[in-house]
């Protein structure tokens, strides 16, 4: 078995408040720097800049997960992660039906954008991305799962845009492959403090949106290889595989 | 004041729970975090959100709330439905948005 160091929540330029240094580009070469094996591209409410990060990512011996960081009905965010570019194409038009659909004011929220390897400017988009979706958070899941990815409530002790915070409880339909906790946070306190049960597994990201961030939060998953599939055993604890939350000292 | 007095006072939609009627009213609360509501709202008020969610009745009812109300034409997903009719807990609707309503409601308590 291998350990491999994961962040798989990273926005880029495309999130209105990822800052203009996380482009694709730069956050392929920051994470290589240091020393991240497996990082998973999760902008808010679209998957428009995962292509090109998975590419050079390719390039370079850096495994990219393509996934998207959405905001349900109730402003929970959640991550989803997909193992091809069809899931991928078929979970950015499930996006596009049920994104509410805001202008955005860039100098409000700032910029939206879809650049090149180059940094040049492709797209603006222009509808709000902060937005949520119109569909509950038991309805994304499902589109997540139907599609065959992985689904991990975001930065769940936050006091918003968590799930604690914005549905007070655990939602008992709701099938998660594991949960994303903050990265000062306890995970034997958070535990205890949502009754979290054991068979669920914590695992701490970065959710870097500058790029300071990049790399000083990840999760250590252990396993034969840097595959999707081996990412969900890992998540869900299978065949040996697991996820560790680094203590500070061994940081 | 009991809950089928402020539906026929404000011209409330009741969507489900009928057998919660005529629980009594202590006041109001508004908020959309079911964080806070479940730290903050007090036994036997009404809970003024747009959130539909099946967690919604669950707080209800651990707070012992006297009925929920639905703000801006919003309509309870069907399995908050269920739970509102097994716990006995109305939920109520209207076309306004919660300031208002909760106005309205504000002085129906105060007059
Ligand atoms: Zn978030
Ligand atoms: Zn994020």
């Amino acid at each position: 078995m291998k350990q491999f160091r994961t962040d798989l929540h990273i926005h880029t330029v495309l999130s209105p408040c990822g800052d203009l240094e996380m482009s694709p580009s730069n956050i392929v070469s920051l994470a290589r720097n240091r020393g991240l094996d497996i990082i998973g591209i999760t902008d808010h409410n679209s998957t428009k800049q995962c292509e090109l990060v998975w590419k050079l990512g390719r390039s370079s011996g850096l495994t990219v997960i393509p996934g998207c960081e959405m905001t349900s009905r109730e402003e929970v965010h959640c991550l989803g992660l997909f193992e091809d570019f069809d899931a991928l194409r078929m979970f950015q038009s499930f996006l596009d039906r049920h994104l509410t659909l805001i202008p955005n004011k860039p100098l409000l929220f700032g910029y939206q954008l879809v650049v090149d390897e180059d940094e040049n400017i492709l797209e603006e988009v222009v509808n709000y991305l902060g937005a949520s979706l119109d569909v509950s958070i038991e309805e994304i899941e499902q589109k997540v799962h139907e599609l065959s990815g992985i689904f991990i409530p975001a930065h769940i002790d936050r006091p918003r845009n968590s799930l604690f915070s914005q549905l007070g409880f655990f939602p008992p339909e709701l099938k998660v492959d594991s949960l994303q906790i903050s990265k000062n946070s306890d995970e034997v306190a958070i535990r205890k403090k949502f009754m979290i049960s054991d068979a669920i597994t914590l695992v701490k990201f970065s959710d870097a949106h500058f790029s300071a961030d990049l790399g000083k939060t990840y999760s250590i998953f252990e396993m034969e290889e840097a595959t999707f599939d081996e990412i969900r055993k890992a998540l869900h604890g299978a065949d040996g595989r697991k996820c560790l939350i680094p203590t500070p000292s061994s940081l | 004041m009991k809950v089928f007095e402020l539906v026929e006072e404000l011209g409330l939609k009741v969507f489900s729970g009928h057998k919660g009627l005529d629980r009594e009213i202590s006041g109001g609360y508004v908020s959309d975090l079911l964080s806070d509501v479940m730290g903050n709202a007090q036994e036997a008020q009404v809970w003024i959100t747009l959130q539909v969610h099946q967690n919604v009745m669950a707080i209800a009812s651990l707070k012992d709330l006297a009925a929920v109300i639905l703000v801006s034409n919003l309509e309870p997903q069907e399995n908050t439905k269920q739970n509102s009719d097994e716990e006995n807990i109305p939920i109520l609707g209207t076309s306004l948005p919660a300031f208002e309503i909760a106005g309205k409601i504000y002085q129906a308590f105060n007059r």
